[in-house]
């Protein structure tokens, strides 16, 4: 089929969706008219019922801490998915890459490497600072993973590999990031044994303000950051490695 | 009219991230295509949640509870949306990456659907 023939056949479903997301979203409110009342109930409680101040943490890590629960079991069997599909490729990459054995490891650039000495640790210290203020601003575990995650991405590309293993040993990550996605679950195990009811939040709510407040929500937090922040490093090193001769790992 | 603008945004976002995705002539442009149809269920989240007049449901000493502010259930969605989206993308990639291996392509043109 050519190009041009699937455009045109493309252009009568297309229209009649248009019609029909137009059709259901002129019987919506109009925007800026929001209909409630569940987020004006939550924006009215949340703070004196959980001693948040970020309301969407806690609709994230409390009210609705479940379905974060299941999302993130998503996110880790995307990255399990990723292992699964790269798996058999590793050895091959080493029989294709033979004309590239003996090449020359450019030398690391002081520069660049000095750089990333200073780069890399407030790349994380930020991503720390962005997870533990989950529920006082906007940020959490989510946002803080990602930008972790980045944080490792550039200690590999401007560092020497078996510098940037020392950031990240190999073994340490793949197990954090199982331990991360675990503790969630745990947790909600936990609090079903305090009180009965699976992410109750059982913890006390502390001081308004305080990072250590809000009962249960900066553990669950801290459990999604280190998950979200190894689970990219997995991935990038995934990624990373279809391109790179293997050779820390044969020795 | 114009406050139905953004719903239009959102149908106009999905539809030509598809037509970018049947238009494409290379598996990692489809996948980008996907993530702006992907991109259009942000909009569109965001955009029901919106009210008049609010800021960020985001309290603090300057912004006592009360004052009026968006709602956060959407929020909440859109940002869990946007992480599990990022690896998903990562995932297809991944399959990408396993196409050119095994077909030396990535174009979907060249690609058979069956071979023994």
């Amino acid at each position: 089929m050519s190009p041009r023939l699937r455009a045109w056949l493309f252009l009568p479903p297309a229209l009649a969706v248009a019609a029909l997301m137009l059709y259901g979203m002129a019987g919506l409110r109009p925007f800026g008219f929001y209909p409630g009342p569940y987020g004006d109930v939550l924006d009215a409680v949340a703070t004196a019922q959980r001693h948040v101040l970020n309301v969407a943490t806690a609709v994230n890590f409390d009210y609705r801490g479940f379905d974060t629960l299941v999302e993130e079991f998503i996110f880790f069997t995307a990255i399990a998915g990723i292992a699964v599909l790269f798996r058999a490729q590793v050895g091959d990459a080493r029989v294709t890459d033979e004309a590239d054995v003996d090449r020359e490891i450019p030398a690391e650039s002081d520069g660049i490497g000095w750089m990333c000495y200073g780069f890399v640790p407030l790349t994380f210290a930020f991503a720390c600072y962005m997870a533990v203020h989950a529920q006082l601003t906007p940020g959490g575990g989510f946002q803080g993973g990602a930008i972790a995650g980045s944080a490792f991405a550039l200690a590999y590309m401007g560092l020497h590999y078996s510098t940037y293993r020392k950031f990240a040993p190999q073994k340490a990550v793949d197990a954090v990031e199982a331990a991360g996605a675990g503790a969630y679950a745990v947790i909600g195990i936990a609090t079903m044994i305090a009180s009965g009811i699976f992410l109750a939040n059982v913890l006390p709510l502390g001081e308004k303000g305080s990072i250590v407040s809000a009962g249960t929500i900066p553990v669950i937090n801290l459990c999604v950051f280190v998950e979200i922040a190894a689970g990219f490093i997995v991935c990038l090193e995934f990624f990373f490695k279809q391109t790179r001769r293997i050779e820390e790992e044969e020795s | 009219m114009t406050l139905y603008l953004p719903y239009a945004l959102v149908v106009w976002l999905f539809l030509v991230g598809v037509f970018g995705i049947v238009r494409s002539r290379n598996l990692i442009h489809a996948v980008l295509c996907l993530a702006v149809v992907q991109s259009s269920t942000y909009v569109f989240l965001i955009a029901i949640g919106f009210k008049r007049n609010a800021g960020a449901p985001i309290f603090s000493a300057d912004v006592p509870v009360g004052t009026p502010a968006v709602d956060p259930v959407v929020h909440a969605l859109t940002l869990t949306d946007i992480v599990v989206a990022t690896v998903v993308t990562a995932l297809i990639l991944t399959m990408a990456i396993q196409v050119y291996r095994i077909t030396g392509t990535l174009d979907p043109e060249k690609l058979r659907p069956m071979s023994g």
